[in-house]
């Protein structure tokens, strides 16, 4: 078990605007249509979604802000296609499963503790 | 089950609720099994810091703001989700929120605990509460595990 002093270096400021930008219905569905379906452009992600066009582009900024996904001009009328980037995500659980690990640790010596 | 937002962990302890509730609220108790030297009491408001005793960290501090002591239910607190550097001033880092339950159950304790506020924002604002549905962040963190394997 790797002691909860280790996560400092994993840093709960970077992993925060990944979660923050993760809680948002609307940004949570557009990652996972990327996730499962590839790259996309803004109309095929608007479409069926409950949203506007503009809204769902203000939610692709707010994703690219925090490192989840980005955008490159290359549709055939160069319109953005936009991509999951999943390092970030990544990144993030991996900072939730080191704390998680920890309290695992913690709680198998309070079991220990309290039973003996 | 882990969600984004939050970690939670439920065990059962062999031993009566009144003994349990003193190992966690105890703060030399506490200190045993959690491996911190903590200066003072537990107490709703108060501030408790401690040098962290784990081998080959004891130069790191930890920092708790006790918020609720409701006996044998309730405790928790507010901290910084690791421990902290002396040299470095965590005060605008947002903390997140531990609360431990109690609960009776055949032949022991049923101790949950919950850690949540992953997705404050350093600058304490809290983000809209993180919403989705049941399982859908693992299967979502399957699909993205597939999706780097095949990218």
């Amino acid at each position: 078990m790797s002691p909860r002093a280790s996560l400092a270096k994993a840093g709960l400021a970077d992993a925060a605007p990944v979660f923050a930008a993760l809680g948002d219905q609307t940004r949570l569905r557009l990652v996972t249509r990327l996730c499962t379906e590839g790259p996309l452009s803004i109309v095929s992600l608007t479409t069926g979604a409950p949203v506007t066009r503009q809204a769902v582009t203000k939610h692709l900024h707010a994703l690219a802000a925090a490192g989840l996904v980005r955008s490159k001009p290359r549709g055939p009328r160069g319109q953005r296609i936009w991509q999951l980037e999943p390092r970030r995500l990544l990144e993030a659980r991996r900072y939730l499963d080191r704390i998680s690990q920890e309290w695992d640790g913690a709680l198998a010596r309070l079991k220990s503790f309290v039973e003996e | 089950m882990t969600s984004p937002d939050r970690i939670e962990k439920s065990i059962v302890l062999r031993a009566p609720r009144a003994r349990v509730w003193r190992a966690l609220t105890d703060a030399q108790e506490f200190g045993t099994w959690f491996r911190v030297k903590l200066d003072g009491p537990f107490s709703e408001g108060a501030t408790v810091r401690g040098r962290i005793t784990h081998p080959g960290y004891e130069h790191l501090t930890m920092e708790m703001q006790v918020e609720r002591i409701e006996p044998e239910r309730l405790f928790s607190y507010r901290w910084h989700p690791y421990a902290i550097s002396p040299a470095v001033d965590y005060s605008a880092e947002p903390t997140t929120l531990v609360e431990f339950r109690l609960d009776d159950v055949p032949g022991g304790t049923r101790l949950t605990v919950v850690e949540s506020g992953f997705e404050r924002l350093p600058s304490g604002r809290r983000a809209e509460a993180f919403r989705m549905n049941e399982g859908g962040w693992a299967e979502q963190m399957g699909n993205i595990e597939r999706h780097v394997a095949a990218g």
